[in-house]
C-alpha cells in the first residue's frame, strides 16, 4: 500500500479480578447459599449427632443444648438430619443441572444447526415437555429401585427440553451472523463452528437457566421424598424429614417447619442468584424489570 | 417569554451534557427561516441527532440534559416550556420524520387511522372533516389510490410509500418546522430522489422550515439552502451550500468533501488480455421455493420466487467488477451463490476453471480457499469472543498451515491493512468500524484467495473512513493481483473502484460493460434513471462547483 495509516488504538482492557457489586438481596442469598453448601460439605463436623441413629429414649425432645432443634419420633437429632439432608438436596440440584446441560447443549446445538434434524428432534422434545415432571418421576421411581440416581434421572428428563429449546433458539439467531458465515467460507469444520462460534453465545443464558433448573430439581426431589416416591426413608432428606414430621405436626410442628425453612431458603437464594446472574449477563432484562 | 422573530427556529449557544457532565453538544447556534432548509451534516457521533432531539424536547432524561442555551421555536423557548405545552408544540408547530418509517409507524393500525389520530389529538374537527383532511394529506404526498392506502397497514406498503405516509402525518397539521433525521438513508436512490423532491415541493407550498439531518453530501446538494457541518458536538462551519461546498474554510470540511467519491468513472486501467479468468459465472439462476413446499396434492404446482435469472459475467485476475442495483435487485443473492452460501438452481460458477455450482459441502472445501468474502456490517463480521489473531489464523489453519506460520502471516497482514502488529492480541470491540473492516479484509487475504467478494463492504462506514477502506482495497489489488467482485448500491463508489460494472434490476442484468461506458454513457433506460437519481449529481465535489 502507498502509505501506512497510523491509527491509535485504545489501551487493551485489563481484566481485573474484582468482586462485583451485588445488590443487597443477592448478597444475602449468596451468604445463605454458601452456608448451606458449607453445611453439606462439612456435615460430619457440623452435625453433632448421627443423623440415622435411632434412640427411642429421646423421642420428640424439645430443642436443648444437646439437641439444638430437638429430636424426631425416633429420637434422631433434627439439626443433624437437616444438615445431612442438604447433601442430598444439593447433589440432586447440581447433578440434575449438570446432566441436563451436558445432554441438552449438544442436542440444542445440533437442532439449531442442522435443519433436517431440527424438526425430528424438536418433536421428540415437545413430547418430553408434555409429560408432567413429577408424574414421570413417580413412574420411573416406581418401576425401578428408588435411589439417588433414579431420582436424578427422573427429574432430569423433563428439564432437558428446556435446555434444548434455549440453546436452539440462540443458535438459530447466531448462525445468521456474518462471522459464522465467514467461518464456513474459511473451511472451518462443522464441529469447530458449533463449539467455537456458536456454543459460547449460548453459555450466558444457560447459566441463568441452570440456576432455575437447580432450584426446581431440589424442590422436585423434596416433593418426591415427601410423597414417598423418592429416596428411601433410611436416608435423611428434607422431603423425608417433612414427610415423617407431618404425622406429628400437631404435637411438634418444628419437625416440619425447620426442614421447610431450609428448603425454602435454599431455593429462594438459588433463584435470587439466578436473577442476579441474568441481570449481569443481560442488562436489557434488568432495565425492563425495573420499568 | 415570546419575542418577535422572523426565524422559525433559532438555536442559541446550545450545550448538552450527559448526566455525568460529559459535553455532547457545545455552543450550537443556527437559525432557520420559513421556507428554508438547513442541513446538519456530519459523520456518525457528530451530534446531529442529539441536536434534533433537543429541538423536539425529546432528550432522554436519564442520560442527556441541556446545560445552557436556548431553542426558540417562533420565539418560544422549547427548553423552558412545560411538558404539556411541549406535547402541543410537537405535532402542531413542529414535526419529525425518521430514518426507518417501518419502526415509526404502528404495525397494527391502518395508516389512515394513524394520521387521523394526529388530527384527533390536536384539533376539534369532526370525523368527516378529519377524513377529508387525511385524504388531502395523502393526495399531497402523491400516493396512488388513496382510498385503498387509507385502509392499508404499514407492512402492505413499500419503503418509499411508508416514508410518504410519515411525511403526510408530519405535515397534516401544517407545522412551522419539519425535522427530518436521515429520512432517505434507508431508501433506494430512485425512491430517495422522489422523497427529496416531495419534501421540497411541500415545503414551498406551506412555507415550512426544514431541519434536515444527513451524512450524505450528495443529499445536501440536492435539498439544502444552507448547511452546518458538525464534528464532535460542534458546528465547525456553516453557510450557504454554494459557499461551504465550493469554498470550504475548515480542513475538516475540505477533508469531508474530498472523501466524497466522484461520479465520473475513474481512468480505465490497461486491460491485460492474457490475464487469467478467475471467476466465470454463466447463466446463473436462483429460484427460492414457494413457502410451504413446491407442489400440491391438487392443481398446478406453485412457482417459486425468481431472485436471480440468467446472470453471466467474467472476472479476470487483478480486475474489479461492480454489481450495482437497488434493494431486491438480486445482487446479494448473486454474491451468496458465488460464495456457495446459497446453492444456485441454474448455471455454472467456475472459480479458476473449476465449476463449484454443484459441489457438495465436503468437496467444496478445497475451493473455498480461492474465494473469500468481506461483509457489510463490521460489527458482526468478527466473532466478538475470540481475539483478532485467532480469527485471522482460523482459515489458514483449517487448510493445514502450521500455527506459527499462520500467526506470522496474520501479523504481516495486519500491517498490510494499516493496523499495528500488536492488534493481533486484541478483541473486536477494541476497534472502530473502519478498523474492523480492515481486519475483515486481512482475514479474507489470509486465505490467499483469487477472488474477494465484497458485499456492500463500505456501506456502513462514514464517508472519510469509506474513502480509506476503498483506497486500501485498491492498494491490495495492485500488490497482490486479487480480483474483486464488489457489490454496492452506491454508484459513486462503483465509479471509483470498478473496471467493469454490471447493473441489476429485479434479478436480471440490465447492462454490463466497462465502467466508463456503463456509467458515463448508459444505454438502458433503467441505468439512466439510476444515474439520474444519484444524490448531488449536479455537483463536482473534487472541483467544488456545479457541473
Amino acid at each position: 500500500m502507498s502509505k501506512p495509516v497510523s491509527l491509535s488504538l485504545p489501551a487493551p482492557r485489563r481484566r481485573l479480578i474484582s468482586l462485583p457489586r451485588l445488590p443487597l438481596t443477592s448478597a444475602i442469598a449468596l451468604v445463605v447459599l454458601v452456608l448451606i453448601i458449607g453445611m453439606a460439605i462439612f456435615a460430619p463436623w457440623v452435625a453433632n449427632h448421627d443423623p440415622v441413629a435411632l434412640a427411642p429414649a429421646f423421642r420428640l425432645k424439645p430443642a436443648s443444648a444437646e439437641f439444638w432443634l430437638g429430636t424426631d419420633a425416633y429420637g434422631r437429632d433434627l439439626f443433624s438430619r437437616i444438615v445431612y439432608g442438604a447433601r442430598i438436596s444439593l447433589t440432586v440440584g447440581v447433578g440434575v443441572t449438570v446432566m441436563s446441560i451436558l445432554i441438552g447443549l449438544p442436542l440444542g446445538l445440533m437442532a439449531g444447526y442442522f435443519q433436517g434434524l431440527d424438526a425430528l428432534l424438536m418433536r421428540v422434545m415437545d413430547g418430553l415437555m408434555a409429560i408432567p415432571g413429577i408424574l414421570l418421576a413417580i413412574a420411573i421411581v416406581s418401576l425401578s429401585s428408588a435411589g439417588i440416581w433414579t431420582v436424578m434421572i427422573a427429574i432430569m428428563v423433563p428439564e432437558i427440553p428446556q435446555v434444548v429449546r434455549l440453546v436452539r433458539a440462540r443458535v438459530l439467531s447466531t448462525r445468521e451472523e456474518p462471522y459464522v458465515e465467514a467461518a464456513v467460507l474459511m473451511g472451518t469444520s462443522t464441529l469447530k463452528i458449533l463449539t467455537r462460534h456458536l456454543m459460547p453465545n449460548t453459555l450466558a443464558p444457560l447459566i441463568v437457566q441452570g440456576t432455575y433448573i437447580c432450584a426446581s430439581a431440589i424442590l422436585t426431589e423434596a416433593i418426591l421424598s415427601f410423597l414417598g416416591a423418592g429416596i428411601g426413608t433410611e436416608i435423611p432428606t428434607w422431603g423425608n424429614i417433612i414427610s415423617e414430621g407431618r404425622v406429628y405436626f400437631q404435637l411438634k410442628p418444628s419437625l416440619v417447619l425447620w426442614a421447610g425453612l431450609a428448603l425454602s431458603l435454599c431455593i429462594l437464594s438459588i433463584n435470587l442468584l439466578g436473577d442476579a446472574a441474568r441481570d449481569a449477563l443481560d442488562p436489557r432484562m434488568k432495565k425492563r424489570g425495573a420499568a | 417569554m415570546s419575542e418577535p422573530s422572523s426565524d422559525t427556529l433559532r438555536v442559541e449557544h446550545l450545550c448538552v451534557n450527559t448526566t455525568h457532565g460529559v459535553p455532547i453538544l457545545q455552543d450550537i447556534s443556527f437559525e432557520i427561516r420559513p421556507g428554508e432548509t438547513l442541513c446538519l451534516v456530519g459523520e456518525s457521533g457528530s451530534g446531529k441527532s442529539v441536536t434534533s432531539l433537543a429541538t423536539l424536547g425529546l432528550l432522554p432524561k436519564d442520560a442527556l440534559s441541556a446545560a445552557s442555551g436556548r431553542i426558540l421555536l417562533d420565539g418560544e423557548d422549547v427548553l423552558q416550556v412545560s411538558n404539556g405545552r411541549l406535547k402541543a408544540l410537537r405535532g402542531s408547530r413542529m414535526a419529525m420524520i425518521f430514518q426507518e418509517p417501518m419502526t415509526a409507524l404502528n404495525p397494527v393500525l391502518s395508516v389512515g387511522r394513524q394520521i387521523d389520530e394526529v388530527l384527533q389529538t390536536h384539533t376539534d374537527l369532526t370525523a368527516a372533516q378529519r377524513r377529508a383532511q387525511v385524504m388531502d394529506a395523502l393526495a399531497q404526498v402523491h400516493l396512488p389510490d388513496i382510498e385503498r392506502i387509507y385502509d392499508a397497514y404499514p407492512h402492505q406498503l413499500s419503503g418509499g410509500q411508508r416514508q410518504r405516509i410519515m411525511i403526510a402525518m408530519a405535515l397534516v397539521l401544517e407545522p412551522r418546522l419539519l425535522i427530518a433525521d436521515e429520512p432517505t438513508t434507508a431508501l433506494d436512490v430512485t425512491t430517495q430522489q422522489q422523497i427529496l423532491k416531495l419534501i421540497r415541493e411541500l415545503q414551498q407550498k406551506h412555507g415550512t422550515a426544514v431541519l434536515f439531518i444527513t451524512h450524505d453530501m450528495g443529499v445536501v446538494v440536492d435539498i439544502a439552502d444552507r448547511v452546518c457541518v458538525m464534528r464532535q458536538g460542534r458546528i465547525v462551519e456553516s453557510g450557504t451550500v454554494a459557499d461551504v461546498l465550493s469554498r470550504p474554510q475548515q480542513d475538516y470540511t475540505k477533508a469531508l468533501l474530498a472523501a466524497v467519491p466522484g461520479l465520473e468513472p475513474r481512468a480505465a486501467r490497461r486491460e491485460v488480455f492474457s490475464a487469467q479468468v478467475v471467476l466465470d459465472v454463466s447463466e446463473l439462476g436462483k429460484v427460492y421455493p414457494p413457502a410451504g413446499g413446491g407442489w400440491r396434492w391438487f392443481g398446478k404446482a406453485r412457482e417459486g420466487t425468481r431472485a436471480v435469472h440468467d446472470v453471466s459475467f467474467t472476472l479476470k485476475r487483478g480486475r474489479t467488477l461492480g454489481i450495482v442495483g437497488e434493494s431486491g435487485s438480486g445482487k446479494s443473492t448473486v454474491a451468496r451463490c458465488v460464495m456457495r452460501l446459497l446453492a444456485p438452481t441454474h448455471g455454472a460458477i467456475r472459480v479458476t476453471g473449476k465449476d463449484i455450482s454443484e459441489l457438495s459441502a465436503a468437496s467444496l472445501k478445497p475451493h473455498r480457499k480461492r474465494i473469500q468474502m468481506i461483509f457489510q456490517d463490521p460489527n458482526r463480521s468478527l466473532n466478538p469472543r475470540i481475539s483478532i489473531g485467532k480469527s485471522l489464523i482460523e482459515g489458514p489453519m483449517n487448510h493445514g498451515v502450521p500455527f506459527a506460520q499462520a500467526w506470522a502471516r496474520g501479523q504481516e497482514l495486519l500491517e498490510l491493512v494499516g493496523l499495528p502488529v500488536d492488534a493481533i492480541e486484541r478483541y473486536p470491540h477494541q476497534f472502530s468500524g473502519g478498523q474492523r473492516q480492515r481486519i475483515a479484509i486481512a482475514r479474507a487475504l489470509a486465505m490467499e484467495p483469487d477472488v474477494i467478494v465484497a458485499d456492500e463492504a463500505v456501506s456502513a462506514l462514514d464517508v472519510s473512513v469509506q474513502a480509506q477502506v476503498l483506497q486500501l482495497l485498491q492498494d491490495i489489488q495492485a500488490r497482490m493481483g486479487v480480483a474483486i467482485l464488489f457489490i454496492t448500491h452506491d454508484l459513486r463508489v462503483a465509479a471509483q473502484l470498478c473496471d467493469d460494472v454490471l447493473v441489476m434490476h429485479r434479478g436480471q442484468v440490465m447492462e454490463y460493460g466497462p465502467a466508463a461506458h456503463v456509467l458515463a454513457h448508459p444505454q438502458q433506460p433503467y441505468t439512466q434513471q439510476l444515474m439520474d437519481a444519484v444524490p448531488g449529481k449536479g455537483w463536482n465535489f473534487a472541483a467544488g462547483q456545479r457541473i
